[in-house]
């Protein structure tokens, strides 16, 4: 890890291993955050170029006072989120959503009428994140899950537990409230125990 | 006292630190007397971990070498001290 402070200033002198490191290191994480704002991989990679190219006409005036990865991470939420709009596949991130608010963690028929479980979760065998990634089938069906999020969810998702931004920058990126953004993560981190869960249930009736 | 459909709503707050001392403690002490609930918890964190070991694509060659032109422009653009 090359820090911040190092790598502008090697940018900002035109080092090509430093652009290329950076290119490496951040395309693939700014094209799945794309793909949470726009359909199309083709318009997603537009706006990854977008972001590269401000990121070269900003970089003499960054002020640091972000990381590197946030700021590039903004960038790119801003040109997606204009993009979204001309695609007409915008959300609006003010106030949250029905298919945001709905749908419990739980199936409610798994709890009795006191609310405790009557169909309780099942010990996995797996138990740690490698181990349970190191099945190709997990994984698909992991990544597929995430695909299948609501817009809204899917992004607050990818910045949270995939990319490690910190709530308030991801509050601040996406013009959310604190609550509505922690509603969001729920709901979406409650969908992919969910799919897990039936993948597991599934794989253990076939054995 | 909270019940465990209850408790896997409060699941991202506890997470996030943002239950209030006293449900904190109820969520605290219901964990620690329901099975199920651990099972819940430690399956959620796993979900969370697993997520988070998702590696990204990586970039195309083309992409990266159509990029890198694009910083050689800028660079020839505005040269450097
Ligand atoms: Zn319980």
């Amino acid at each position: 890890m090359i820090p911040d402070q190092v790598l502008v200033a090697r940018l900002r002198a035109g080092d090509e291993a430093a652009f290329t490191w950076l290119l490496d290191r951040y395309h693939g994480p700014l094209m799945r955050l794309a793909r949470t704002f726009v359909a199309s991989a083709a318009v997603a990679e537009e706006v990854v170029q977008e972001t590269w190219l401000g990121l070269l006409k900003g970089l003499d005036g960054f002020e640091q006072r972000a990381t590197l990865k946030t700021w590039l991470f903004r960038v790119l939420v801003n040109r997606a989120k204009t993009r979204g709009v001309r695609e007409a596949r915008s959300v609006p991130w003010s106030a949250l959503g029905p298919e945001d608010e709905g749908e419990p963690a739980v199936d409610p028929t798994r709890f009795n009428a006191r609310g405790r479980w009557t169909s309780p979760p099942q010990p996995w065998e797996d138990d740690t994140p490698e181990a349970l990634l190191l099945r190709r089938e997990t994984r698909a069906q992991l990544e597929a899950a995430i695909e299948a999020l609501p817009p809204r969810q899917r992004t607050v998702l990818v910045l949270r537990d995939i990319e490690g931004v910190a709530p308030d920058e991801v509050c601040g990126m996406l013009g959310l409230s604190d609550a509505n953004q922690r509603v969001l993560l729920h709901r979406a981190r409650a969908a992919l125990q969910r799919a897990l869960e039936r993948h597991r249930a599934e794989e253990d009736e076939r054995c | 006292m909270l019940s465990c459909q209850e408790l896997t709503e409060l699941v991202t707050a506890y997470l996030e630190g943002r239950l209030g001392l006293l449900d904190r403690l109820r969520f605290r002490m219901h964990i620690g007397m329901c099975q199920h609930c651990r099972t819940y918890l430690r399956e959620q964190k796993l979900v969370i971990a697993a997520v988070g070991h998702l590696p990204a694509e990586p970039i195309p060659d083309g992409v990266r070498d159509e990029l890198l032109d694009r910083f050689r422009d800028w660079k020839g653009e505005d040269p450097k001290p």
